[in-house]
């Protein structure tokens, strides 16, 4: 019987150069130790070297108890608890639409400008559940730097005095704000390069440069807590580099929370790492511990890049 | 409290008041009592200014109803002008309101056209690109004459010989007023309005509609006619309406170019032309002369020409809502 | 190539001839407008020649002035130019300086009340408000104004002994500065809201984030980035609501008086109730005397004097825009 299904012509497959099956990056030697006298396990989870020594001290700042998260019925964040020190650095990994980023932003409360959202349970900022705290009081102590640089359409000064110029009810004068202006702008790493351009308009900084001014924006407010969130996404790598040496040495004067997709970045910054996974904080430990040897199935498989 | 940088670790409590907070966690939301005082004074001023704005559109919404249903009686719709020493002897309005529908059918039969041809230049042709420029700049340029200009440049074109077939012409003098003169400054009134419509419509659709069109063998204008302009219906319609509601709100054209009559003058033998070719009015014209400002001193009409004319304007504002609101429920395309 | 494939479907027009009717129709339009300036120019010529710098300047009775043109036109002899226009064009200063600035304050509250702060149900009240106003044409504006406005300014707020005191110069029957002012405000104020709504609108949500999360309120985020990002809208705006407040001659025509008297802050706060002529509503007033040809120059001058000044404040709106760009505000 004829087919009543014209058949496809047959595909030629044309014969490819045998290539070499991709490798893993190089391990860290067996028995070589890491800059910070850290043992990496065998067979070593990367290449990445740790950029970030122990702890010099560890001061329980917020605390997350049993929080979920929900925009209309779709739960974003299941029941997470987690502490948030002084002193290191936490960060949040996971794949897209874990949650990381709605639990980052239920901490200043930016969760409440999305009219869908609710959150049960209770998150503390130095034991007062946030939510009696007043929203922009609670921003200025826990302030945040978003993925894209956001600097506002004013000069390089004017955008670190806007945070300190909004917060008084009198006009204050330009040179009591210059200290504290130049301050921030030395913790961010920032101020020699832009010293001698402090009213150019911000918006003419580059990529790495802009970031940079929004953390400095960030810490005007000086605030506890500090959130980032994917703040090198859209970074080279140099200035990438250049902020990830810049939270290593905020996180003594700040608790610093990091959200990243890159796990490279979270095992060289962190001291602290919470994976979560579809909502659920899948495992928190310290983070040579969860890189090299984590405890749960789903971890390892993340981690050694099964899937995400 | 504010007065200086939030200090750095501050471990005294944050000076708001408690609340229990509730189980969907909406505690403390932000509101204004806690901005400072000029910032609530600020908000207090948007309050003031946003119902004090409301209070005036309804004060003459009603003001303007009442005084309408007042004096309006529907013989003055079908009964022109005349001579007469009170107001209830002086007729009523009928050749100002066919007037103002006479300009509005003219002044859009002539805007319609030229509004849609300009704007599908700009959008799908729209070289040299110095030209497109100027155009735009054009159009912006005659959206912001003052009408009274226009109407003097008007009084220019039809006063010369050459277009006096148009209006009344005595002893080799063009008296440059007509139907015909008014419609054609009234169109340029309306022209950027449609222009402005229809580009957004056509902009609108992506360029893969006409990309497909193109695909299989449609030239462009084509393309525009059968595609494209078809699906900017809404947008079309809406500039048209917009573009009739400044006719018909009118004066200045109208005083100027259509004079001073209340009723028409027509010119000549030929029906319709010899209407169009004279003199008349229209309801704004006859709303200026009726007031104290103007020949005639009839305040109650002056009422009753003005509720019909700001009817006529709400029922356009209407439909252009209605089409709105019809093109959206029809969906738009997925990008 | 012009022909469809399917024959039924022919194109009536290729491609080419429709493009160049359009461009036709395109170059019409440009031409007409260009002709609209010549004319006018041309037109107003005589009146500028014979008087000079003096044509803007003070002196003489406008009144008077534009009688006297409007004589030696019918006679066809001599005819007179002389022609001051100062205070028309002061009076034109006083309306429309005044009710931009009143304009500009109500429209940036509104708007941003509009956009930012008023409730659901408030805002789906404002928004048909503005068009509502926006739409009533100005004949009816002025008709309320002469009948509602002019009466209750003469007769409840302006007081005998006001009256009194300038009884010699000017009678103050309500026909004023302020009901001018006013109106005219409620005219311009809808376009203006528009136009800065759609500005507050279109700021970049990344800024208002950031500002909030900063621990800025909402009040001083809206004010100090929101708005200072819409700067070019509004400005964009405020030209066109003074293009438009110069260009409005028949509301002003019916409200501001019928003598061309120049209102005099000399006289303190009495110079509101005093009556104006600004220059538009004296064309209209005087339109009847186009027939003859000084009154005809005269007229065209005072038009090509408010297509100049409407251009003028064009190109500062798009100047002011441009300066705008450098820190990065979107035009």
């Amino acid at each position: 019987m004829e087919s009543l299904i014209p058949v496809p012509p047959p595909i030629r497959r044309l014969p490819l150069e045998q290539t070499p099956p991709a490798r893993e990056a190089a391990p860290v030697g067996v028995g070589e130790k890491d800059g910070n006298g850290a043992q990496p396990a065998s067979g070593g989870f990367t290449a990445a070297r740790r950029s970030i020594g122990a702890p010099q001290f560890s001061i329980r700042r917020m605390e997350i108890d049993a929080v979920s998260v929900s925009y209309s019925d779709r739960e974003a964040v299941k029941s997470v608890s987690l502490p948030v020190r002084q002193g290191e650095v936490l960060s949040l990994i996971g794949p897209s639409g874990c949650g990381k980023t709605t639990l980052l932003r239920s901490l200043n409360r930016l969760t409440e400008l999305t009219r869908t959202a609710t959150l049960t349970g209770r998150i503390l900022l130095d034991d007062v559940d946030i939510r009696l705290i007043e929203p922009t009081l609670l921003r200025r102590r826990v302030t945040m730097v978003f993925q894209q640089p956001n600097p506002f359409p004013m000069s390089v000064f004017d955008n670190i005095a806007y945070v300190l110029r909004e917060q008084g009810s009198r006009r204050v004068r330009k040179k009591t704000l210059e200290p504290k202006v130049h301050s921030a702008l030395q913790r961010a790493g920032l101020f020699e390069e832009v010293k001698d351009n402090l009213d150019h308009p911000a918006l003419r900084l580059s990529g790495g440069q802009q970031q940079r001014l929004c953390i400095a924006r960030a810490l005007a407010a000086e605030p506890e807590v500090l959130l980032l969130d994917e703040p090198c996404s859209a970074l080279d790598p140099q200035s990438t580099q250049v902020i990830e040496d810049l939270i290593v040495k905020l996180r003594d004067d700040v608790a610093v929370v990091i959200v990243t997709h890159n796990l490279q970045q979270a095992y060289r910054i962190a001291d602290h790492v919470a994976f979560m996974y579809l909502g659920e904080l899948v495992e928190y430990s310290s983070a040579t511990a969860l890189f090299n040897s984590p405890r749960e199935q789903r971890t390892k498989e993340y981690v050694s890049g099964a899937f995400g | 409290m504010d007065s200086s940088v939030a200090t750095p670790a501050a471990q005294t409590p944050p000076a708001a008041p408690p609340q229990q907070p509730q189980q969907s966690g909406r505690g403390a939301v932000e509101g204004s009592a806690t901005w400072q005082l000029s910032d609530r004074i600020g908000l207090a001023v948007c309050w003031a200014l946003g119902l004090l704005f409301c209070a005036i559109a309804v004060a003459i919404a009603v003001y303007l109803f009442l005084q309408g249903i007042k004096y309006l009686k529907p013989s003055m719709l079908v009964t022109p002008a005349a001579g007469g020493f009170t107001q209830s002897e002086s007729g009523g309005f009928s050749d100002a309101f066919i007037g103002t529908l006479i300009v509005a059918v003219m002044g859009i039969s002539l805007a319609l056209p030229a509004g849609v041809g300009i704007a599908v230049w700009l959008v799908e042709y729209g070289r040299p690109a110095a030209l497109a420029r100027i155009t735009e700049s054009t159009i912006e340029s005659i959206a912001g004459i003052p009408s009274i200009v226009l109407a003097l440049f008007g009084t220019v074109i039809f006063s010369s010989t050459a277009l006096g077939f148009l209006s009344r012409t005595s002893e080799g003098v063009v008296f440059g007023r007509s139907f015909f003169a008014a419609a054609a400054m009234l169109s340029l009134v309306a022209l950027p309005l449609v222009v402005a419509s229809t580009r957004e419509g056509l902009n609108a659709i992506p360029q893969h509609v006409r990309e497909a069109s193109y695909a299989v063998g449609k030239t462009k204008i084509a393309t525009v006619r059968r595609i494209l302009l078809p699906t900017a219906r809404p947008q079309v319609a809406t500039g048209a309406m917009l573009g009739l509601g400044r006719i018909i709100g009118d004066t200045a054209i109208i005083v100027v170019l259509l004079g001073a009559t209340q009723n028409f003058a027509p010119v000549g033998g030929t029906f319709p032309l010899n209407y169009l070719r004279g003199a008349g009015t229209t309801l704004t014209n006859f709303v200026y002369e009726a007031s104290p400002t103007g020949n005639l001193n009839q305040p109650q009409k002056a009422y009753a020409a003005a509720f019909v004319l700001l009817l006529m304007v709400l029922a356009l504002n209407a439909a252009v809502d209605i089409v709105h609101r019809r093109a959206r429920k029809a969906g738009t395309w997925s990008h | 190539m012009d022909e469809g494939y399917l024959p039924e479907d022919g194109p009536k027009w290729s491609d080419q001839r429709a493009e160049r009717m359009l461009g036709a129709l395109v170059c019409a339009v440009v031409g007409l407008l260009l002709a609209l300036i010549v004319t006018v120019f041309i037109r107003a010529w005589p009146s500028f020649a014979h008087n000079g710098l003096a044509w803007f300047g003070g002196g003489g009775d406008v009144e008077e002035q534009l009688n006297q043109i409007y004589l030696s036109g019918l006679e066809g002899a001599d005819y007179v130019y002389t022609f001051h226009a100062w205070p028309l064009i002061w009076s034109t200063l006083l309306i429309t300086g005044g009710a931009v600035l009143l304009a500009l304050f109500c429209s940036l509250f509104v708007s941003v009340f509009i956009v930012e702060f008023a409730p659901e149900r408030m805002r789906d009240v404002l928004q048909p408000v503005v068009r509502f106003l926006a739409s009533v044409p100005s004949v009816i504006y002025g008709l309320l104004g002469v009948l509602v406005i002019v009466p209750f300014v003469g007769n409840h707020l302006v007081t005998e002994p006001q009256k009194a005191s300038v009884a010699g110069v000017i009678s103050l029957s309500g026909y004023s500065l302020l009901a001018a002012v006013l109106i005219l405000t409620v005219m311009i104020a809808p376009l203006m809201i528009s136009i800065f709504s759609d500005g507050l609108r279109s700021v970049r949500p990344g800024w208002l984030e950031g500002s909030l999360a900063l621990g800025v309120n909402r009040w001083r985020t809206t004010w100090k980035i929101a708005v200072r990002s819409a700067r070019p809208a509004i400005v964009a705006g405020t030209v066109l609501a003074v293009a438009r407040a110069i260009g409005e001659a028949v509301m002003l025509a019916m409200v501001s008086g019928s003598v061309a008297f120049a209102p005099n802050p000399a006289d303190g706060l009495i110079f509101i109730y005093e009556p104006s002529r600004p220059l538009a509503p004296t064309i209209v007033k005087n339109i009847d005397s186009l027939g003859s040809a000084p009154s005809n120059a005269t007229l065209f001058a005072i038009a090509a004097f408010l297509l100049f000044s409407a251009a003028i404040f064009s190109l500062a709106g798009w100047v002011a825009r441009r300066a705008m760009r450098k820190y990065g505000a979107t035009a």
